[in-house]
């Protein structure tokens, strides 16, 4: 078994859902949660709060850098991942596509190290 | 016939100098994809593949050449594997145990490649590793001519016209990836088949079309590409016998394969009109007849199939004036359907014009122009039946237009000197 991240990414900073169109797709991601759990893919998950939120430290130097916003200013977002366990990379690629489809936005999916 | 897979159709015979270079090019994929599964990784199948290769050049000069090369490779690559896994997990007992269990269910010595059906779900799984859809397009053409057709990095690199360390960059990145991913090495299962075997056969395409449009007599690699993806289709052809599109994709390249010695005169291109048809490969056409046989009375038709059929008329005509274009056109309107693209809405344009005439042929073709505008072919297809209509001074135009879009130079040769001399009708 193989873990791999699938993180969500948001364009501009938001997936331009609406309220109702984003209530939909808390609950169909709630859906595929328990469907991770059942299937025993389930590794750890979470939603993350707006990039504006995100600091920034820099420990390599004497002095501890502390800094304001995300780390990169792209317009690419991170907003939530899964880490998942998948037997391969076509059952991962399946995943994602249910995870993209029920959180209503593009998912990435990276292998990790040592896996 | 165990233990001696059977070479390839029009595989050159072993024996003589170059008999190593010649097996090891024809066996490469078959032992890369054996072996793959074997040790479960490319990389390590690739080196002992390679060290083969090596002991084989060193020893068959001497001894001469192994009645069976294929299965000597086999025996000596995996052999060494073996010895490799041994050395390097002497201190992981495990590992040592799952060794012994793997060579007690092995192959016996005269069967080095397992059993026949093995072989080749081998090399499928290998292709499908290959052509996964995780990969880039490029990606999966470079790794699919390597670990499958056998070429030097160098060589893939020069058919598609890339620096050396570029490629080398794309094969290893990728063959990383595959290992990272876990990228399976399968064949999908049955709901996943058709939309992976499209892309396989895509890929397939890709590497024949690279070798067949920009052929032009100066890069005589870039033949081989034609070359290999002809024999790739064979290889799918044999290992899925029952799917039409395979068939079709065949019957397509070898159809429009047996024009090549035609297609080019003087470093010019030549239209199929005005192509001497002797030279046409009379044994390619009847392979490639036979395999739009077997499609029609199947009778599930894909984008492939229909092609094929068209470049069957074609070549079921003995003249350009006897090809019954009304076939044609209809088998463009059935392509159409299935695959609406303003490409294949173009090429109809041109049966359009043989059985409604040029005034209609151009009207369809005009309708294309805010979608085709950049795609040379266009402005030659429209500079044609203009001239056709006597508009001679906007025939010129539109060559000039092809001639901006274009810089191969049999290409460029044939335009400039239509754009002088009006094309023959079929029917003129």
């Amino acid at each position: 078994m193989t873990q791999y991240l699938m993180s969500v990414w948001h364009v501009d900073g938001n997936p331009g859902l609406s309220d109702e169109e984003a209530q939909a797709s808390y609950a169909a991601t709630g859906v595929f949660n328990e469907e991770l759990r059942r299937n025993g893919a389930w590794v750890f998950a979470g939603g993350l709060h707006e990039a504006s939120t995100a600091t920034v430290v820099d420990g390599r130097g004497a002095d501890v850098v502390t800094t304001d916003g995300p780390f990169s200013e792209a317009k690419e977002v991170l907003g939530g991942f899964w880490i998942i366990e998948a037997p391969d990379l076509d059952a991962a690629l399946a995943l994602a596509a249910e995870g993209s489809k029920a959180c209503r936005a593009k998912v990435e999916v990276r292998p990790f190290q040592g896996t | 016939m165990p233990g001696a897979p059977d070479p390839d159709p029009g595989a050159a015979p072993a024996g003589g100098a170059g008999a190593v270079e010649r097996v090891f090019r024809e066996e490469y994929g078959r032992l890369v994809a054996a072996l793959t599964r074997r040790f479960g990784s490319i990389d390590l199948a690739e080196d002992l593949a390679q060290e083969a290769f090596l002991e084989a050049v060193r020893r068959w000069p001497r001894d001469g050449t192994p009645p069976n090369p294929g299965g000597w490779l086999m025996v000596t690559a995996r052999n060494r594997g073996i010895d490799r896994i041994r050395r390097e997990s002497t201190r992981d007992a495990r590992e040592e145990e799952a060794l012994m269990l793997h060579e007690q269910s092995s192959d016996d010595p005269g069967d080095p490649f397992g059993a026949d059906s093995t072989v080749e779900d081998d090399r499928l799984r290998l292709l499908f590793t290959c052509c996964h859809p995780s990969l880039a397009t490029d990606v999966q053409v470079a790794l699919t001519l390597r670990l499958l057709g056998g070429l030097t990095v160098p060589e893939i690199a020069t058919a598609f016209l890339v620096p050396e360390r570029t490629m080398a960059q794309r094969v290893t990145r990728a063959k990383a990836k595959i290992a990272a991913a876990h990228i399976p090495y399968r064949v999908p299962t049955d709901a996943e088949l058709p939309a992976r075997l499209r892309g396989v056969l895509a890929t397939v395409y890709l590497v024949f079309n690279e070798g067949y449009l920009a052929s032009s007599g100066e890069a005589p690699m870039r033949e081989d590409l034609s070359a290999e993806a002809i024999r790739l289709g064979r290889i799918l052809r044999r290992l899925m016998p029952d799917e039409g599109e395979v068939a079709g994709l065949l019957a397509l390249m070898l159809l429009t394969d047996a024009r090549r010695a035609a297609r080019v005169e003087g470093g010019a291109f030549v239209a199929l009109p005005e192509q001497d048809r002797t030279r046409w490969d009379r044994s390619e056409i009847t392979e490639g007849h036979d395999l739009v046989r077997w499609c029609l009375r199947r009778n599930r038709p894909g984008v492939y199939q229909l092609q094929a059929a068209i470049q069957a008329v074609h070549t079921d005509a003995g003249s350009a004036a006897e090809t019954d274009w009304s076939q044609v056109l209809t088998l463009y309107d059935r392509l159409l359907t299935i695959a609406p693209t303003p490409v294949v809405a173009l090429n109809r344009a041109v049966a359009v014009a043989e059985v409604q005439g040029p005034v209609i042929g151009l009207r369809d073709v005009d309708t294309l122009a805010d979608r085709l505008g950049g795609y040379h072919p266009f402005h030659v297809t429209r500079a044609d039946l203009l001239w056709r209509l006597d508009r001679t001074e906007e025939a010129r135009a539109a060559y000039d237009r092809a001639l901006d879009l274009t810089t191969n130079p049999a290409e460029r040769a044939f335009l400039t000197r239509r754009r002088d001399r009006p094309p023959a009708s079929p029917r003129s």
